[in-house]
């Protein structure tokens, strides 16, 4: 299988805080992983460098085969990447289906028509509500998406990142916030929509259920550096993981 | 349904364009078409400021610059080249305005909020500072009278049906635009700007784009203006002129696309009203604003839109 993501020595320091320090791995092309470590380790700010929300001090990133480091989101999204926000981040008085269809609309590049009526977009709005049947959200397609209950609202960001069509997609603590059933449910979406639409899924996550229930290779995080990567298998069994962040119970 | 909208929206349109052109036909005041043709103006430029603020989020301060640019094209070319330079000065006015609105917008859209409001402050002052000291070229204070509109324009039926139709094309113009893919977009500028990078869009162009289209229609409101009171004046690069445009979007509403165009209306006819009756006009205005701000945060059409949902679902849950 193809490499789809490479970071190469990532850098970046906040101050004289190092919350990333020379992470360097690869994603293979169609692999669901999930990155993991406690609170402060850097994840975010690792998927706000890889989607060029934030530039690296050092290092590189290599997306598809190309050098994006220093792109801007607008160019990494065209070439192909989408992300979900750990803290929902959507389109509050937009319909659930606006909320979708702008992306889709995005990625067709029809997102700057100015004359046809939005909803005469057959293609786009047709895919934005194909998405929203399988998120389940189809039948709260016209009510204004601050009316969500939570879940949905953070499933309604992952249906804009799908309207992009993305290769790789990213999800930041999908099911953060969610009751034990949402989260099984939205596991087992996570894993559905990876299969559907043939994604390279990473996900960060708290939740180890969700972590060693569906994915193949977990990295983790520790003070912004990489300190182990493998199969659920060989993470859960690392004594360094152990100690730093899973605990005993996991043991 | 959305068909049965479509037709809806049509209808309206239909009756409200009848209605103003049949104000001639009402009235045979001059008096009156004038104050038509005002309701129309500066609808029309209220309807464009909107587009800034109430659609994207970007409150500017300083709209009256290009209003005031539209209508002294047309007035300094009329007053230095000739009385047939309307209509070219027109067409002027129109090109620098998308110039002008470009530099301006490039150099100050890269700040927000509060920021971005000042400079538009600071930018609209300046061009009234400019108009009002060059005195030689502007004529300054005194303005510019005896601006007639060419040939046929020159009947002042004429150039209401003029004026008539071609506010009517360029309101109808932004309304397609707030209904498409692009008018989505901008409401989501304003909405989350911070994730609408993450669909691969550019806030910054978005904000740009619709300065030029908003400030564009400020132009031609202006240089219609000019032809209409057969006169400018620097108070139209006043910042006070700015602030009119604000006030009517939130008397009519700014979140509804027509609010600002019925706040216009109602603040005209008002004042039309009152200020020949009181001389405490002023005061009247802020009292106003006051109980819009207060009671009717959402203005005259938003209020009523909402009053209409409420009614609507109380019928449904019979
Ligand atoms: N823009 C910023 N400026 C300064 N410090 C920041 C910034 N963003 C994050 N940090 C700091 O960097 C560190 C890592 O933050 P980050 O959000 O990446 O952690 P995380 O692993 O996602 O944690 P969590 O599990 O709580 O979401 C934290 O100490 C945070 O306070
Ligand atoms: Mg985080």
């Amino acid at each position: 299988m193809e490499c789809i993501l490479k970071l190469d020595g990532l850098e970046k320091a906040f101050g004289g805080l190092r919350v990333t320090a020379s992470v360097s791995f690869s994603v293979k092309e169609g692999e669901l992983s999930a990155i993991i470590g406690p609170n402060g380790a850097g994840k975010t700010t690792l998927f706000n460098q890889i989607t060029g929300h934030l530039l690296p001090d050092r290092g590189k990133i290599t997306f598809v085969g190309e050098d994006i480091t220093g792109l801007s989101p607008q160019q990494i999204v065209k070439r192909g990447m989408g992300r979900a926000f750990q803290i929902t981040s959507i389109f509050p008085e937009e319909t659930v289906l606006e909320n979708v269809r702008m992306a889709c609309l995005s990625r067709r590049d029809e997102a700057l028509s100015y004359f046809r009526p939005v909803h005469r977009f057959k293609e786009a709005t047709d895919q934005a509500f194909a998405i929203l049947e399988s998120l389940g959200l189809h039948q709260q397609a016209d009510r204004p998406a601050f009316e969500l209950a939570h879940g949905d609202q953070k499933l309604l960001d992952i249906g804009m990142a799908l309207g992009l069509e993305p290769k790789l997609l990213l999800l930041d603590e999908p099911t953060a916030g969610m009751s034990p059933d949402e989260r099984q449910l939205t596991r087992d979406l996570i894993r559905r929509m990876w299969k559907e639409f043939n994604l390279t899924l990473i996900f960060i996550e708290h939740d180890m259920d969700t972590v060693f229930g569906i994915a193949q290779t977990v990295r983790v995080l520790q003070l912004g550096a990489l300190l182990a990567e493998g199969t659920p298998d060989q993470i859960r069994s690392n004594p360094q993981v152990i100690t730093a962040y899973l605990g005993e119970d996991l043991a | 349904m959305e068909r049965d909208t479509d037709l809806k929206q049509a209808v309206l349109w239909l009756v409200v364009f009848a209605a103003f052109a049949l104000v001639p036909v009402a009235t045979a005041s001059k008096y009156h078409l004038l104050l038509a043709a005002h309701i129309l103006l500066w609808g029309l430029f209220a309807v464009a400021f909107n587009m800034l603020w109430g659609v994207t989020g970007m409150l500017s301060f300083g709209q009256a610059l290009y209003f005031g640019l539209g209508a002294y094209s047309v007035g300094l070319m009329v007053k230095h080249v000739g009385p047939g330079w309307f209509l070219p000065g027109l067409g002027l006015g129109l090109v620098c305005s998308v110039i002008l609105s470009l530099a301006v917008g490039l150099l100050i859209i890269r700040v927000s909020g509060v920021f971005f409001t000042v400079l538009t402050l600071a930018f609209g002052q300046l061009a009234w500072q400019i108009t009002f000291r060059w005195y030689h070229f502007t004529g300054g204070d005194d303005g510019v009278q005896g601006i007639i509109p060419p040939g046929i324009l020159g009947n002042g039926l004429v150039y209401y049906y003029f004026i008539l139709i071609l506010v009517a094309l360029a309101i109808w113009l932004m309304h397609r635009l707030s209904q498409s893919p692009m008018g989505v977009l901008l409401r989501c500028v304003r909405q989350n700007p911070s994730r609408v990078p993450f669909l691969g869009q550019s806030v910054r162009f978005s904000q740009l784009r619709i300065y030029v289209v908003s400030s564009f229609f400020a132009a031609l409101a202006g240089s219609l203006m000019a032809g209409a009171d057969n006169s400018i004046h620097t108070d139209m690069l006043y910042w006070t002129t700015s602030g009119e445009v604000i006030l009517m979007s939130v008397l009519g509403g700014i979140g509804q696309f027509f609010g600002p165009f019925i706040g216009a209306g109602v603040l005209i006819v008002l004042q039309d009203v009152m200020g020949a009756k009181t001389e405490y006009w002023p005061l009247m205005i802020g009292i106003v604003m006051m109980v819009m701000v207060l009671l009717l945060p959402r203005g005259l059409v938003g209020e009523f839109q909402a009053l209409r949902v409420r009614l609507k679902s109380l019928v449904a849950s019979r």
